[in-house]
């Protein structure tokens, strides 16, 4: 029993060596090192960074983020509906157009009450 | 082939539907329409009473005899007398709570429209928990009620004590749905079906003494314990009865207890019948512990929905005697507690509204003060309310209290009667003591009470039922032994 | 292939990092991502049953849709809930949010 810990005491060394080994040691030996503004800039999406990432990020983007959340993650729904849509037939659409009548009531709260607006 | 389409199916499932459909129309009428808002609560009033009607048409044939539950979209939702008493009893604490709301929410300045949608909403939740049929309708409708009551709590948006009971309120409430959650994975691993009968059936088949078992068990009794706020679960619900609107209050005490007790019926004695020794030893211990510790912190209170509060903590302890005693009599005791308590607490929490003004917020237990000489019928009405609180003849509370009782003794659960019993010479304290303060107290200059005739009406409404259970037992007990059958096997 | 307990490990200790994230934190953000830690763990041992079990039925990964789209709803009212208190109490520290108590 005590040498199956024994076991994973020494995979865990093991695995802890292997890190520090290839990421700091080996890597240092065989990578090429030159550096330029752009290989050292943050990567954010495709977009030029601008000041630092700690920057207090304004309360509206909040609402968005609210919107966008209950909208994309609803379509995980309609995934599994469109694999085995053609084994339900008509049923199904129907089904599947109340479900999304009822998410464009929702869209339109959302714009008529104005949380879509950038104030 | 198992889960294939009735469209027939939907039109079982009627009521949910309507009152659904009810709902986005308030909705949509919040925003395309925002100047018409005496049409939004006639609608929602409209929409509760039609959906009474609808239910009431669909239990006609289950009422008669040879009428046998229905199940439909593949044993997911049933139809049966216990959805249906449920279901009535979620109508009309909606009803009261919407009556209540109709002048309350100008003066406390909330957004009218979108309050009556969302509490039409986390009704349709409600009533899919108690027609639930297996694990994931129970926990959609489970999610869609507590979601709708998370928003319902915070609707104060300017007020810290809303938005911090919401806070409590939501994040008690998403940690206990994780637990459950947990607790239906392990039953799912174990059986490998969500349904409750079948679930039930597999338990009978397989080696009971399984810790895994016993360990789902126990995650769905905190669970639940969170949700109905049974000691030692219960830390967040005073908060959150203070924090909120009154109104809201009122539908957390009602509505959501009732539906919490559902589900747990549901649960346990649906899909887990076979482990009763179990998790009744469970709840011996804490009913005794819910209804000790809610009585005994009850009496301390000042403010009047911190009192309630406990004591709804207390109500939950003597409804769980019923549940421990099991067997025909115990639940349908419980059924029969249940509509009862909807009935007197609502009322109390009525009253409550019915002190506020735009001068006095109404929350303490002062504010009652000298209600007794200045409005003598409002008086009599709250004594009413606390009478039925406390179980005393002829009031429903008195019949509620004596038929859990009997069920205990005749299932040889003496002790916990008589701890009940005990309790109940406590809650005489607090009770009363608002019934002195509004005789003996002096009333404050000016003392005005609302004016709201929907008010009015609920309280005639909460009062009728109240005296009108106590007075005429027999036929309610009839009922409520009728939707027993749906459950037990 | 890998046998089932593995997902169950897995499961289990998700969430009890979940849970002990929602009894340590302060944070009331941190407290709902531990919530949905949890959640995330029982959609691992939904969907791990759902695969491994003798008669598989894919109801597991039904319930694991509707958990995600459910935390997604909690989540949502979750935040709008913190971002009108913080507009309040300019904190979402739960420990300076006790107007009430007992």
């Amino acid at each position: 029993m005590a040498a199956d810990y024994a076991y994973v005491l020494f995979f865990l060394i093991i695995g802890a060596l292997f890190v520090v080994f290839n990421i700091d040691i080996l890597s240092r030996l065989i990578r090429p090192s030159k550096p330029n503004p752009t290989k050292l800039s943050t990567y954010e999406c495709g977009e030029d960074p601008i000041g630092g990432p700690w920057l207090r990020i304004h309360v509206r983007y909040y609402l968005f983020a609210l919107v966008f959340i209950i909208f994309a993650v609803e379509t995980v729904f309609l995934f599994p509906w469109a694999i085995v849509y053609r084994s339900l037939g008509l049923f199904a659409f129907v089904e599947m157009m109340i479900f999304i009548v009822i998410l464009l009531i929702g869209l339109a709260y959302a714009w008529a009450t104005g949380a879509l607006e950038w104030v | 082939m198992p889960g294939t389409y009735n469209p027939a199916d939907v039109l079982q499932a009627l009521p949910e539907v309507f009152l659904a459909s009810v709902a986005l129309i308030v909705l949509v009428l919040s925003f395309a329409a925002p100047a018409r808002r005496g049409w939004m609560e006639t609608l929602s009033i409209g929409g509760v009473v039609g959906t009474g009607v609808l239910l009431v048409w669909a239990a006609v044939p289950l009422f008669q005899p040879g009428g046998s539950p229905v199940s439909v979209f593949s044993g997911s939702y049933l139809v049966d007398k216990f959805a249906i008493f449920f279901k009535v009893v979620f109508l009309i604490a909606t009803l009261l709570v919407i009556l209540m709301s109709i002048d309350y929410l100008p003066l406390v300045g909330v957004p009218v429209g979108e309050f009556y949608a969302i509490l039409l909403f986390s009704t349709v939740g409600m009533m899919f928990i108690a027609s639930g049929g297996n694990l994931l309708t129970l926990y959609i409708g489970l999610e869609t009620m507590s979601i709708s009551i998370y928003i319902l709590c915070g609707f104060l948006k300017r007020d810290q004590k809303s938005n911090e009971a919401a806070l409590k309120y939501l994040l008690m409430g998403a940690f206990s749905s994780g637990v459950i959650l947990y607790g239906i994975s392990l039953l799912y691993g174990l059986t490998g079906a969500l349904g409750f009968e079948e679930i039930a059936a597999t338990l009978a088949t397989i080696d009971l003494s399984n810790p895994a078992l016993l360990l789902a068990m126990v995650m769905l009794t905190a669970g639940f314990g969170f949700k109905i706020a049974i000691v030692p679960f219960h830390m967040y619900l005073p908060d959150v009865y203070e924090g909120a609107p009154t109104a809201v209050t009122a539908f957390l005490a009602v509505a959501s207890e009732a539906a919490g007790v559902a589900a747990l019926l549901r649960v346990f004695l649906g899909a887990m019948p076979h482990i009763q020794v179990d998790w009744t030893v469970l709840f011996w211990i804490l009913a005794a512990l819910t209804m000790t510790i809610g009585n005994v912190v009850a009496m301390a209170q000042r403010n009047i929905k911190r009192m309630l509060a406990y004591s709804s903590i207390a109500h939950i302890g003597y409804v769980l005697i019923g549940f421990v005693a099991g067997a025909k009599l115990g639940i349908s005791a419980v059924l029969f507690y249940v509509l009862v308590y909807a009935f007197m607490t609502a009322g109390a929490f009525a009253m409550v509204i019915l002190l506020q003004t735009e001068t006095v917020k109404g929350d303490l237990i002062e504010d009652f003060a000298g209600l007794g000489q200045v409005k003598p019928i409002a008086a009599a009405a709250m004594v009413i309310f606390l009478l039925s609180l406390t179980g005393i003849p002829p009031t429903a509370g008195f019949v509620g209290k004596f038929y859990l009782f009997s069920a205990a003794i005749s299932a040889g659960y003496v002790w916990l009667t008589l701890i009940a019993v005990i309790n109940t010479a406590i809650s005489l304290f607090y009770y009363m003591r608002v019934a002195m303060v509004m005789y003996m107290g002096e009333a404050p200059e000016g003392l005005a009470l609302s004016s709201s005739r929907p008010l009015h009406a609920a309280v005639a409404f909460a009062v009728l039922g109240t005296l009108g259970i106590g007075i005429f037992p027999q036929w309610f007990l009839k009922i409520a032994q009728a939707s027993v059958f749906g459950l037990l096997p | 292939m890998i046998p089932v307990s593995y997902y169950l490990v897995l499961g289990a200790v998700l969430f009890g990092i979940g849970m002990f994230g929602v009894l340590t934190r302060r944070n009331a953000i941190a407290i709902l991502m531990a919530v949905e830690l949890m959640l995330n763990a029982v959609n691992v041992n939904f969907i791990a049953f759902s695969r491994y079990l003798p008669n598989s039925t894919l109801d597991g990964q039904v319930f694991a849709i509707f958990v995600i789209a459910v935390a997604a709803a909690e989540a949502a009212v979750g935040l709008a809930i913190v971002l009108g208190l913080y507009r309040n109490f300019h904190t979402v520290n739960v420990d300076e949010i006790n107007l009430m108590k007992w």
